[in-house]
């Protein structure tokens, strides 16, 4: 905030999506927010930090046309303008691939830290997208953010995952070693309303309880997402009615600052007030 | 089907289709490469084509862009460099 005075400019937001656990939907969800908030204006870039299983690049449709990766970046072997793929679609959205060698310790401490800052300089938003796990990486990707998602599934090992997450968001973080507090937001994803109404799963309201962070968004189970990432396109810019795109849509918007209620998007009408209803009584 | 038919019906193509199309390219570079391999020759090919252009102007690193399009058939590789306007004018009169 400081420094926002300082300058008087928009400064960026680094976001990092997270999870623990794995294939909760990390990386769909980082392609289909960095493209709806790109589709808003905004200028963009997704970073993909899952070094050795890149992946990002695939969703996006961009595999065709990486030279270099982050590493490359990291280790000064290209500039970061070489190194950024712009999206054919969407002009004010950007790709920083990862790298597809196996050696995870190429990414230092220090390499990242001055790609992050030359990030901010020209973009508004910069995504990550972490790989699973609580280690190095998955720490890495975690370090420079201003704001966190973490995707977490109606499911109790991922919930679980989600809390040990939280708590390194907390630690293990610029801000956190500052002092300060990292905005978190909670983005359920594969959430399948018939199951939760027959009670087959964590409700919202149980795992909001648990995990005790913002909601930022509920993406419902749709084969929507999975014909996205077949033709290479993040959902909200392949299918931008459906109903997964509409709630990438309405989290990108409360992740840039409006206030907006968070809906289920179904055509289930009275489910919702059921289910809050409900909350309310409690 | 062949790659060229694909071409032709991709309206038509199932998402499926496509996404054997898209892994059935990629898979073939990182094998035949073994991906270290490819990004090895563009390193190169990038120091290399820096080096020749540093022998005549005085770029910047950035006004050098290296684009690649990987086909099934054959990949393009796009080398962009921006040559600074008074050098350029210098060197046409
Ligand atoms: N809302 C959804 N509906 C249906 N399928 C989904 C949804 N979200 C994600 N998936 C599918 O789940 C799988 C895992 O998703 P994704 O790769 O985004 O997860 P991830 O958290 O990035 O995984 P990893 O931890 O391996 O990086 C993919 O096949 C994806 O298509
Ligand atoms: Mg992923």
């Amino acid at each position: 905030m400081a420094a926002d005075a300082v300058f008087g400019v928009f400064m960026a937001k680094v976001l990092v999506v997270t999870s623990g656990k794995g294939g909760v939907g990390k990386t769909t969800s980082t392609a289909a927010l960095g493209a709806a908030l790109a589709q808003s204006g905004q200028n963009v870039v997704v970073v993909d930090f899952d070094v050795g299983l890149r992946n990002l690049d695939l969703v996006m449709g961009a595999e065709r046309r990486v030279v270099f990766d982050l590493i490359n970046v990291v280790q000064g072997d290209a500039r970061l303008s070489q190194a950024l793929i712009r999206d054919k679609r969407c002009e004010t959205l950007s790709i920083l691939p990862a790298s597809q060698t196996r050696d995870k310790d190429a990414l230092t401490s220090e390499g990242v830290a001055r790609v992050m800052e030359e990030l901010r300089e020209k973009f508004d938003w910069v995504i990550c997208d972490s790989p699973a796990g609580i280690e190095r990486g998955a720490q890495l990707a975690m370090y420079h953010a201003d704001a966190a998602v973490i995707v977490t599934n109606p499911e109790v090992s991922s919930v679980r995952d989600s809390d040990r997450i939280i708590g390194l968001l907390d630690s293990k973080t610029e801000k956190a070693e500052r002092g300060e507090k990292i905005e978190k937001h909670l983005l359920l994803t594969r959430y399948d309303p018939a199951r939760a109404a027959r009670k087959e799963m964590l409700s919202v309201e149980d795992v909001l309880e648990i995990l005790s962070i913002p909601l930022v968004g509920i993406v419902p189970e749709s084969e929507d997402v999975l014909k996205a990432s077949n033709v290479g396109a993040p959902v909200t810019l392949s299918s931008p009615e459906s109903l997964p795109a509409r709630a990438y849509f309405e989290a990108a918007r409360r992740l840039a600052g409006e206030k907006i209620d968070v809906s289920v998007p179904t055509e289930k009408r009275g489910f919702l007030d059921w289910l809050f209803g409900k909350k309310g009584a409690a | 089907m062949s790659f060229l038919a694909n071409l032709f019906t991709r309206r038509q193509q199932s998402s499926s289709a496509v996404a054997r199309d898209r892994l059935q390219i990629l898979l073939a570079h990182e094998r035949s490469a073994g991906e270290e391999g490819e990004s090895d020759l563009l390193k190169q090919l990038h120091k290399e084509i820096m080096e020749v252009i540093a022998r005549h102007v005085a770029v910047d690193q950035d006004k050098v862009q290296i684009k690649l399009d990987r086909g099934s058939g054959c990949s393009m590789l796009e080398i962009d460099v921006e040559v600074p306007q008074e050098l350029s004018n210098k060197r046409a009169s």
